[in-house]
């Protein structure tokens, strides 16, 4: 297996596009072998920081999200961004149940699903200039290929 | 081919869905679903996800909306066929505190 890859790939932002982002990086990590449960984390962490950019980010309307991932060894990192309104408070944001949008039916589970199913989540925002979601998971099938 | 169908039997309603749910899917099956709850005499909404094999917090959205509009109408909302993946999102929401599975439904005398 070659020990390191590299993807950048940028979409419009629109919810048809989320089960294409995911399922990029479902391909992408594939040769990592995971199991079908870290296979779900990272589909779930993904699709969650996708949806974030299209309603919050750009709230439904246009604009491009770009995904830049790296393999390197057992690990993946993955950064979500969106050149969107930003996020004014960070911490309030990552709170489990909290939504902005409750009227559009939003859980507030977004954060904490990413929280949850990656081993690192950091979220960098600036009001204005947008929004950038990295992510870490070591997938530890990977360490028994040579 | 079909993304979900509708299963209307009595006052019951059963929603099957085997399609991943992300925002995109559960924008449409909120739609398909509240036509159904408008048009009344529902007394039991199923979520049936036999198959299921991706879900986000975006089903979990979808789910809780329906089962608010069910309880202010007085029926009850259930969901089934959870499989793993479904399950781990589920307990973690802590909807099951609210929404019970059909298959552990406490049964009326």
């Amino acid at each position: 297996m070659k020990k390191k890859n590299e993807i950048t790939f940028v979409f419009d932002s629109c919810s048809e596009n989320e089960s294409l982002a995911r399922t990029v990086m479902a391909a992408f990590i594939a040769r990592m072998d995971p199991t079908l449960e870290e296979l779900s984390d990272v589909k779930t962490a993904v699709s969650e920081a996708v949806t974030n950019a299209i309603i919050h980010g750009y709230e439904g309307g246009e604009g491009k999200i770009t995904i830049h991932s790296q393999i390197e060894g057992n690990i993946v990192r993955i950064e979500v961004s969106d050149k969107g309104v930003g996020i004014p408070d960070i911490d309030k944001a990552m709170e489990p149940l909290y939504t902005t949008k409750p009227e559009m039916e939003r859980s507030g589970m977004g954060f904490a699903f990413m929280e949850a199913f990656m081993d690192e989540l950091e979220v960098i925002s600036s009001e204005g200039e947008g929004t950038t979601v990295s992510m870490r998971k070591t997938i530890y099938s990977a360490l028994n290929l040579s | 081919m079909e993304r979900f169908s509708l299963e209307r039997n009595g006052s019951t309603l059963i929603l099957h869905i085997s399609e991943e749910l992300d925002h995109h899917m559960a924008m449409q099956v909120s739609r398909t679903v509240d036509t159904q709850i408008e048009k009344g005499n529902l007394k039991t909404l199923i979520f049936d996800f036999t198959g299921m094999t991706f879900m986000d917090s975006s089903g979990i959205g979808m789910v809780m909306g329906r089962y608010r509009k069910m309880n202010f109408l007085g029926g009850q909302t259930y969901v089934s066929g959870i499989g793993d993946g479904v399950d781990r999102i589920f307990a973690m929401s802590g909807l099951y505190r609210i929404i019970p599975k059909y298959e552990e439904r406490i049964q009326e005398a």
